[in-house]
Formats: C-alpha cells, structure tokens, sequence
C-alpha cells in the first residue's frame, strides 16, 4: 500500500507553515521532523508521558495521539513559541529559578500545560495537582516543578495565586 | 512506534461518516479523540486500511438535557462534561465519573462516545451506564437504533456496534429520586481503576427504598450488582449492610488475574469499595432533601 500524503498548513506559533506529509503522521513528528521544531519532545508515544504536550487552537493535548492532518487549518503553539530566542517566559524563568528541571526531557510538555493552565484561571493547587499529574518527571520527584508554580502563580491576579499548596 | 499506512478520510457531514463506515466497514477504525485509538495505530496493535476521522462533522459536539435523560453527542469532550453546568445540575455523578478519567490533557480530547465505543473492561462511564440502565444509539446509512447498554457491552474491546455503524449519541437516563456517586481506587489518579462502582442510592429516615449498583474493572465489560442492591433495598444504612453488600459484591464477580493484580485482589477491592460508600453514604433525607439535586 503506497502511503497517502495530504498538504497541511498550520499556524505554529504564529507563522503559517505548509508541508506535504503523509497522512500517518503524529503531529509530534510533523512538527519535528517536517518542521525541525524539536522542542517539542517525544517520549512514550502513547500518551502517557505527557512530553510531547502543545496546544491546538489554545487548548493542550498530547501531540503523539493526534495526526498531523488533524490540526490542518488549526493553531499550533510549541514550546518554541514561549519567549524570544535567548529570551525565558516567566514560567521558563520561575522553572530556572526553583530548580524545576534537571534533564529537562519533560520540561517543555509541562510549560505548554501551565501555559493553559494560566490563561485558564486555574488554581494554583489544580496546576500543581491535576495538571501537573499529566506529566512524567523522573528527575525532579515534582518539588521543584511545584515550587516553580507556586513562584509563577504568586505573580499572577489575586484569584489564581491565593491557594499555595505545600 | 508509528502507525502503519493507512487511507484517511475525514468525512464534513453525517451522510458523509455513515457511507465512509458503511463502505469500508470492518477494514475502518473511527477516528474520535484518539486517546485510545492513536496508542493502538502507534503500537500497530491496531492496522486498520482506513483511518475515518468524525473530529470534523458538525452536529455530535452537544449534549442535551431532556425529561428523563441526558443525551450526550457521541463527539462531546470529556472535559466538556466535566464543565457543562446544566449535565453538572441533572447528573452530577456524570462529571464525578469523567473526572478520573486520565488527565485534563487527554480529557481535552478523549470524547464520550468513543469511551463507550472502546469498550474498555476497565472503564467508567460504561459502569455509569449501566447503573443508570443507559443506552447507546447507533447510526448507519440503513438508519437508527438505540441499544440498551447490556446488549451494547459484549466483551473486552467489543461491543454490538456493527462495522457499519456509528455512535452518535450516549443516553443517560437520570433518576431524580436516587443520589447517584462514583468511587474507584486505581494506583494512580489517572490510571484505569483496579475496580471502580457507581452507587445509586434513595434514602429515606435511614432505610434504603431503591439501589442501583454497578462495576468497572471486575468482568469483561461492566456489571450490575443485583443482587447487592435486592439486598440494599429495604435495609438500614450502616456498617452490618454495608459489610453484607460488599460481602455480596465480592461473591458477584469472579475477574481473571492479570498484571495488575490477581482476582482475588480486584475482588477484594471492589468489596472494599462497595462497603466504604454504604458506610459513609450520608442520609439526607431529613434536611428535606430528598429528589432535589440528586
């Protein structure tokens, strides 16, 4: 069977990008290897690691469970996305500064999260609960991802910092 | 890991989906939120020839509240339910379910109808279907028919959809005279349950009137404990029923031992579960509470 391809064009992290690509394609793959965005990182490839975590059209999902041709059309956001080259969001910053990261495998998957999370509302206790709980780190046990959003959600309005579980 | 070749259609319209799965029939997976599917294809567990996406067809994206019953579009998020203030308002036990189901990333496309399509053995709104004696309506070119969730469940990973046919809709009755509450123990939150039961429960001065009792993760597809809730009706809530029925909830099942644990083990832990929810079942009825909210 010849593989079929399909032209997808999808807005990443602003900028439109066209590519020819089979229809099999995981968008985690697209957007590595027909992009060359490799921040988005690839783990378990079944959904449970949580790495390869982006937004489509704001909303974040596993990017390894969805084909490329599904975000035809859609808006992509990619850890590249966060800061300007050099640069570090706050999150980024918060993450540096609470030593949230040692190998840094999973790091972008839970930046996208929390990126949702943020513009969401949620609750500091939910970012670092419920949706933290999407992501395997195998570094840092968590207490340092959890400090780091309790150091960003501080900044945030009233309303989302108030809780700061330990 | 990558899935195999396939053909992909993303069919626009209903008509479009029902003759896409009509044609191609067993040799087509339907592609919904892919939470389940897309690990399948990616671990060539599944090797379907066409690949049918519904992600685009308008009109199974909503849920209606009706007399009697809440009709969920077979395209509805998980985290949709989670959120929908008037599912929230008719069936609470809805949203308590869902919510244990993964994590909000993948609730954010796992949909409801292909949770049920799935079929999980481990699954809970099967179970939730089943204590509410819900059903599932299917679709195909020849028309539409609507399969009470006993017939619908057949067997791990099988149900009586035909291959020419598709979920649209997931219909959960409500029964505003039973509270109805979801509780499971998994290793993880997240994690398929080892066992988990949805409890439906009409309480009046301390004594059960009527029960509804169901399972997930303890058979090939989701049971009715009946005999527990012949023996809940009538009884008084505390700890002497709540050992009994947990007691009978145990001698109900009989699950393979597996990765997870043995039989004996899920066993063990669904009569747990069975006795922990009678025992701390709050009596509401005397604060007039009865009907209302349930």
């Amino acid at each position: 069977m010849k593989a079929e391809t399909r032209e997808v064009t999808i807005s990443v992290n602003g900028q439109r990008m066209t590519r020819r690509t089979e229809v099999r394609t995981l968008l985690s793959d697209f957007l590595r290897h027909d992009l060359g965005l490799t921040g988005t990182h690839v783990g378990c490839e079944h959904g449970v690691c949580g790495a390869c975590t982006v937004l489509v059209d704001g909303v974040p999902m596993r990017s390894c469970l969805a084909l490329a041709v599904q975000a035809d059309g859609r808006a992509v956001e990619t850890v590249e996305g966060l800061a300007p080259e050099g640069e570090l969001s706050e999150m980024q910053q918060a993450m540096r500064d609470e030593h949230g990261l040692q190998c840094g495998f999973c790091t972008p998957g839970i930046l996208m999260s929390m990126l949702a999370a943020e513009r969401a509302g949620v609750s500091c206790a939910e970012a670092c609960g419920d949706v933290l709980g999407g992501h395997v780190c195998r570094c840092t046990g968590y207490q340092g991802i959890r400090a780091a959003v309790r150091r960003r959600w501080a900044t945030l309005p009233a309303a989302r910092g108030e809780e700061t579980p330990a | 890991m990558k899935p195999a070749v396939f053909s992909y259609l993303d069919p626009r319209t209903l008509e479009e989906a029902l003759d896409a799965v009509g044609e191609h029939g067993d040799d087509a997976s339907v592609l919904a939120g892919g939470q389940s599917l897309v690990p399948l294809l990616n671990m060539r567990l599944a090797r379907p020839e066409v690949v049918v996406d519904i992600n685009r067809v308008p009109g199974l994206d909503t849920s209606r509240v009706e007399a009697g019953a809440v009709r969920v579009g077979a395209l509805v998020r998980a985290a949709t339910v989670e959120k929908d203030p008037a599912l929230a308002d008719a069936l609470p036990v809805l949203a308590d379910a869902v919510r244990h189901i993964a994590h909000p990333q993948i609730r954010n496309r796992t949909t409801i109808g292909g949770n049920v399509a799935h079929a999980d053995p481990s699954s809970e709104l099967p179970a939730v279907l089943a204590a509410l004696d819900g059903a599932v309506v299917l679709r195909s070119t020849a028309g539409e028919r609507t399969v009470g969730w006993e017939e619908f469940f057949v067997s791990v990973f099988t149900t009586a959809r035909e291959p020419e046919e598709l979920v649209t809709e997931v219909v959960f009755p409500v029964r505003p005279d039973l509270e109805f509450r979801w509780t499971e123990f998994a290793r993880h939150h997240g994690d398929f349950p080892v066992a988990g039961i949805c409890c439906g429960l009409d309480v009046e001065d301390g004594v059960v009137r009527a029960a509804r009792l169901a399972a997930t993760g303890v058979a090939d597809r989701p049971v009715r404990l009946r005999e527990a809730e012949t023996a809940l009706t009538d009884a008084a809530l505390g700890a002497e029923t709540a050992r009994a029925v947990g007691e009978l909830a145990r001698r109900a099942v009989d699950p393979p031992s597996d990765v997870h644990g043995s039989g004996d083990f899920r066993r063990a832990v669904l009569a747990t579960l069975v006795r922990r929810t009678i025992e701390t079942w709050p009596d509401r009825s005397q604060r007039g509470r009865r009907g209302a909210a349930a």
